[in-house]
């Protein structure tokens, strides 16, 4: 599905990825853990092609997307939940998911995944004519995972979604991922700081130091290895 | 009274056109965060473009004014709007990610460049500019209070701001400019092509500022290559008053200096009337920083 191959990202002068190779298998669910500023927001950044790397290629279903404008890319069944979830804060609810569906035309689909994300976060429903940006934190990360299904992706990428989020609600989310995975099929790439949660809903996972990723496995078995446990599980 | 009707009037077309220009200002600064301060020489590009255009028609054809008016009119826009999307070609997208301060300098480079290619390309001199704006019978027993060339001025920016909001409102490309404007990194990552957008803010925005230009230029009767700078910082100045990012702010601010300058000039002093503009800005910007509609920042958290 989506295949990252020794991609090299710099900010200015400063390297962010020095490296980085990965893949992820169409309905898999894949994490990405690491430390604050380990690297993991360039990654999807260099995905998504809002930081395209400097070397190295992104092939997502078979054609090579590396450098390709962020609006093309999403044309090609790949959204985004940025970190932070950068919610229109001038927008309504309504207008927020309007603007997800921007490249689709199929009027009678859109109603449908409109009904269906309405169905996901009821609360959504409820708040559909409130502004964007008066939301709390957990209704906005709802509204920005629904932003994303409005597009009709194939992939989805989040960032952080359980960033400054009660652990209730944060269960909530995971369990709303699992879900869109099992009944819509949308493979899932997910980068977490919260390791603990990642692995528990991932089939596999990666682990990413200083902009190279220093292990990968299955989550089961990251869950065991004593080094993870140490620096990320927190055990 | 009529006197005090007068000046009324004449706040209000002095408003319209500094509306028209500000809305170019505010909507480029709502969508890149530049000032972009060549916009005052796509107002009078519009006005030489009319005047060429309608000058042309005038002797060559035998035209009823009012079809050379749209005419020119038409050619203004068309004109302009190649120009300011030339310009932010040229002059501002290979530095979408250069400091804003860059840009700026850019802005003002190209402001120099446009006024001095018209320099060189017509004269230094003031140009009559024969009004094209027939006399309505109906408005001449008032014709002491305001005049035909008034009133179309005021009925076309009213006409100009109900199809931007329409326009910015409801339309698809409304909606972009919209989404654009609040988080360019997040209208891109829902399939916004933000270049298009930014080129069509270019484009609407010299629209309207051709519109104004050729209008003045009815107005006053003569135009010469720098009428855009002094009304240029004007309409920058409104734009600043309403809060700059903010459409509605522009066209209030506007009108405020508008009516601060026409007020001022009737009962204070016609030899300070541009200096009313400014002290209005102070004032207004003492007591609220973002201007009259501004919104304050976000705290990113």
């Amino acid at each position: 599905m989506l295949k990252v191959d020794n991609i090299h990202t710099y900010y200015g002068n400063i390297q962010a990825l020095k490296g980085i190779s990965l893949e992820v298998n169409k309905g898999e669910i894949i994490c990405l853990i690491g430390a604050n500023g380990a690297g993991k927001s360039t990654t999807l950044m260099s995905i998504s092609g809002i930081e395209p790397p400097r070397s190295g290629t992104v092939i997502l279903e078979g054609i090579d997307i590396t450098g390709m404008p962020p609006h093309k890319i999403v044309t090609m069944g790949m959204s985004q939940v940025p970190e932070g979830r950068r919610i229109f804060p001038q927008l309504t609810v309504l207008e927020n998911l309007d603007m997800g569906a921007y490249l689709r035309t199929d009027k009678e689909e859109m109603k449908r995944d409109l009904e269906y994300v309405f169905e996901l976060f009821p609360i959504l429903s409820q708040r559909r004519h409130q502004i964007g940006g008066t939301l709390s934190g957990g209704e906005q990360q709802m509204l920005a995972i629904s932003r994303a299904l409005m597009a009709k992706p194939r992939i989805l990428l989040l960032d952080e979604p359980s960033l400054g989020l009660a652990p209730l609600i944060v269960q909530q989310i995971f369990g709303i991922i699992v879900r869109i995975n099992k009944e819509q099929g949308t493979t899932i790439f997910l980068v977490e700081q919260n390791a603990n949660m990642a692995l528990k809903i991932a089939d596999r996972g990666y682990v990413l130091q200083n902009g190279i990723i220093v292990k990968t496995d299955t989550s089961s078995a990251l869950m065991a290895d004593e080094e993870v446990k140490n620096a990320y599980l927190g055990v | 009274m009529k006197y005090f009707l007068q000046l009324v009037l004449a706040g209000l077309t002095k408003g319209s056109i500094y509306a028209l220009i500000a809305l170019g200002y505010t909507m480029v600064y709502g969508i890149i965060k530049l000032i972009n301060f060549a916009h005052g020489e796509i107002y009078m590009i519009g006005a030489f473009t009319a005047l060429i255009i309608g000058g042309v028609l005038q002797i060559t054809t035998g035209l009823p004014p009012v079809t050379i008016l749209f005419i020119s009119l038409a050619a203004a826009i068309f004109f302009s709007a190649g120009y300011g999307v030339t310009m932010e070609n040229i002059a501002y997208k290979p530095l979408r990610k250069a400091p804003r301060l860059t840009a700026l300098i850019s802005a003002i480079g190209m402001s120099l460049v446009l006024q001095n290619y018209v320099l060189l390309a017509q004269t230094s001199d003031f140009l009559p500019f024969r009004s094209m704006i027939p006399n309505f019978s109906f408005l001449i027993p008032g014709k002491s209070l305001v005049t035909t060339t008034q009133l179309v001025i005021m009925i076309t920016t009213v006409v100009v701001m109900i199809f931007l909001t329409i326009l910015i409102k409801f339309t698809r490309m409304g909606k972009a400019m919209r989404a654009t404007s609040q988080d360019k990194v997040m209208a891109q990552l829902v399939g916004i092509d933000i270049n298009k957008v930014i080129t069509f803010t270019f484009a609407i925005g010299s629209a309207t500022a051709a519109i104004g230009g050729v209008l003045i230029a009815n107005h006053m009767g003569q135009i010469n290559f720098y009428i855009g700078f002094l009304a240029g910082i004007k309409a920058f100045v409104a734009a600043v008053l309403g809060g700059i990012g903010s459409i509605p702010g522009a066209v209030l601010g506007s009108f405020v200096l508008g009516m601060a300058e026409s007020f001022g000039a009737g009962y204070i002093s016609s030899a300070y009337e541009d200096a009313f503009a400014f002290v209005i800005l102070i004032i207004i910007l003492i007591i609220k920083p973002s201007g009259l509609m501004g919104r304050n920042e976000i705290e990113k958290v």
